[in-house]
């Protein structure tokens, strides 16, 4: 281990902001792409369900 | 194949010709957008005279692309473009045909342009025949990469931004090469490097392309 | 019926895909945070801080990886997009269009990354050096792509100009690269590098390939996620999607 204590560690030897601006805007991102994914994917199903729902009531 | 060349290059610089005022209009707009440069920046001689390949060079990338845009649209709108697509000897005739016009009504008269913008700058002579002489081999591949990106947004609503997109980003070799080649001048070093990589990008551009213009085409008609 | 190819071409229709990707999502998100796990835990707990940048350097191990997957995944995109086009594959076109927006993520990261490190190490918010410049214009190929295949309402149409679009990139990417190089070396004089100077100890290198291999799977994961959104979307007037949906009434 190299870091003496916690708070150490996050400042990053000075350069805390850069670091931790960098992982956390990564993070922000990788994690809500796979949400808009997921929301897509459950969209396209109801819209999907939607669809076989009128085609029988028309049939 | 040389007929369907010779025929759409006469017919298209006809066009141009009885339509003189919008063939002009990009070396207006070309012009124009050069002067903004200075009034942007202040007139300082010393860094005008730096910036002024970046500068042209950026205009002429401009100035064609805006107008390359309507190069399929007359034809796509009478329906003679699906007619010259059938055979494909053809559609490549014709896509070459169509740069060549392009490159005749506006990257020469930019080219003439050159030497006039050149004053404005206070370029040196050596330099502003580098800045020439990179726009003789650039303008075609301007073209061509143009003319590409008009095959590719054939009909579309937002044709003219989504074709600066796309174009812009595969011009920027050309743009590198040819405004580099000035600098390197004036720094009193020889461009051959700069020229040799620009005239290899032409040929690459004038043989690679044009199929890709004919598929791009077909892609968009049918 | 050949049997090898029956294993080569049966994803290429999207039930099958669809089916396939379900069980694979998951494993692949596994894959992910693993090794992510195991990247990070080196990346900040084992490699030693450097001796001419300290701790700052650390960013390195999100900024390579996320570059490597913006480079990798527009060719992969590319490939993807020319099979769909050469052999009238519509999955293949369908994966083409879900790489797009996370091959842009991650060069937009790569960019953001690469600016951020650059400012306490070169002072500046920006550094115009071959690979970030390089990775601008990669990130005006992927937009430009994006653009291209949303402005055209027929898909057929869309998925083929895109191929052409994204091939034509392709081939650009290295003549890019070398003429942003070209420009740079000229420019600058001793060209300033992100990755240059520092020499990488072992461990600093171990941690940037599992974070490496951590964005391969993560770009699995979603790539897969939103090509499944796709075939819906695309396929709704399959029957295979009809019994999807009407068993997921059920439940």
């Amino acid at each position: 281990m190299i870091w003496n204590s916690a708070s150490e560690f996050f400042a990053m030897g000075g350069y805390g902001l850069y670091v931790w601006g960098s992982y956390v805007v990564c993070a922000a991102f990788m994690l809500t792409e796979p949400l808009l994914a997921r929301h897509r994917h459950r969209q396209a199903l109801r819209d999907a369900a939607a669809q076989s729902h009128d085609q029988e009531d028309q049939s | 194949m040389p007929e369907v060349f010779s025929s759409v290059l006469a017919r298209d610089l006809k066009l141009a010709s009885r339509r003189r005022i919008d063939a002009l209009l990009p070396l207006a707009f070309f012009i124009v957008a050069i002067s903004l440069f200075p009034l942007g920046v202040g007139p300082e001689p010393g860094m005008l005279r730096d910036m002024a390949p970046g500068v042209v060079w950026v205009c002429a990338l401009l100035a064609s692309m805006l107008s390359v845009g309507s190069l399929f649209a007359g034809d796509h709108a009478d329906g003679s473009l699906e007619q010259m697509l059938l055979a494909p000897q053809s559609a490549m005739a014709l896509a070459a045909a169509k740069c060549t016009a392009h490159w005749l009504v506006t990257g020469l008269p930019l080219i003439v342009a050159t030497p006039l913008v050149g004053l404005l700058f206070d370029m040196s002579g050596p330099a502003l025949a580098a800045l020439v002489a990179g726009l003789v081999l650039g303008t075609p591949i301007l073209s061509l990469l143009g003319a590409l990106g008009a095959a590719l947004t054939l009909g579309l609503r937002s044709g003219g931004m989504l074709l600066i997109l796309i174009v812009l980003p595969l011009a920027i070799p050309a743009l590198i090469f040819g405004a580099g080649a000035v600098g390197t001048i004036e720094a009193g070093m020889s461009a051959s490097g700069h020229f040799s990589l620009l005239g290899a990008l032409l040929i690459t551009t004038a043989i690679g392309v044009p199929p890709a213009i004919a598929a791009a085409l077909r892609i968009s008609t049918e | 019926m050949n049997l090898q190819g029956l294993r080569l071409y049966t994803f290429a229709a999207p039930s099958r895909f669809y089916w396939l990707t379900g069980w694979l999502i998951p494993l692949c998100w596994l894959v992910c945070l693993g090794f992510a796990a195991a990247g990070l835990y080196i990346g900040f707990f084992v490699a030693p801080t450097d001796a001419t940048q300290g701790d700052a350097y650390r960013i390195i191990f999100i900024h390579v990886p996320t570059a490597w997957m913006s480079m990798v995944l527009y060719l992969v995109m590319a490939f993807w997009a020319g099979i769909g086009w050469a052999f009238n594959a519509r999955m293949a076109s369908m994966l083409a269009r879900a790489i797009a927006p996370t091959g842009a993520m991650f060069t937009f990261l790569a960019l953001w990354t690469g600016a951020i490190w650059g400012k306490p190490t070169w002072g500046t918010w920006w550094v115009w050096d071959a690979r970030l410049t390089t990775e601008l214009i990669l990130l005006f190929l992927y937009l430009g792509y994006i653009a291209l295949i949303n402005a055209i309402d027929d898909q057929r149409r869309a998925d083929q100009a895109g191929a052409l679009l994204a091939l034509v990139g392709s081939v650009n990417v290295p003549i890019i690269y070398f003429s942003v190089k070209w420009w740079n070396t000229l420019h600058q004089g001793a060209s300033v590098s992100v990755t240059k100077g520092s020499s990488m100890a072992s461990t600093m290198l171990l941690a940037m390939l599992l974070m490496a291999i951590a964005c391969w799977a993560y770009a699995f994961a979603v790539v897969f996620m939103r090509a499944r959104a796709l075939t819906i979307e695309r396929e709704s007037h399959a029957g295979w999607v009809a019994e999807l949906v009407q068993r997921r009434i059920a439940r």
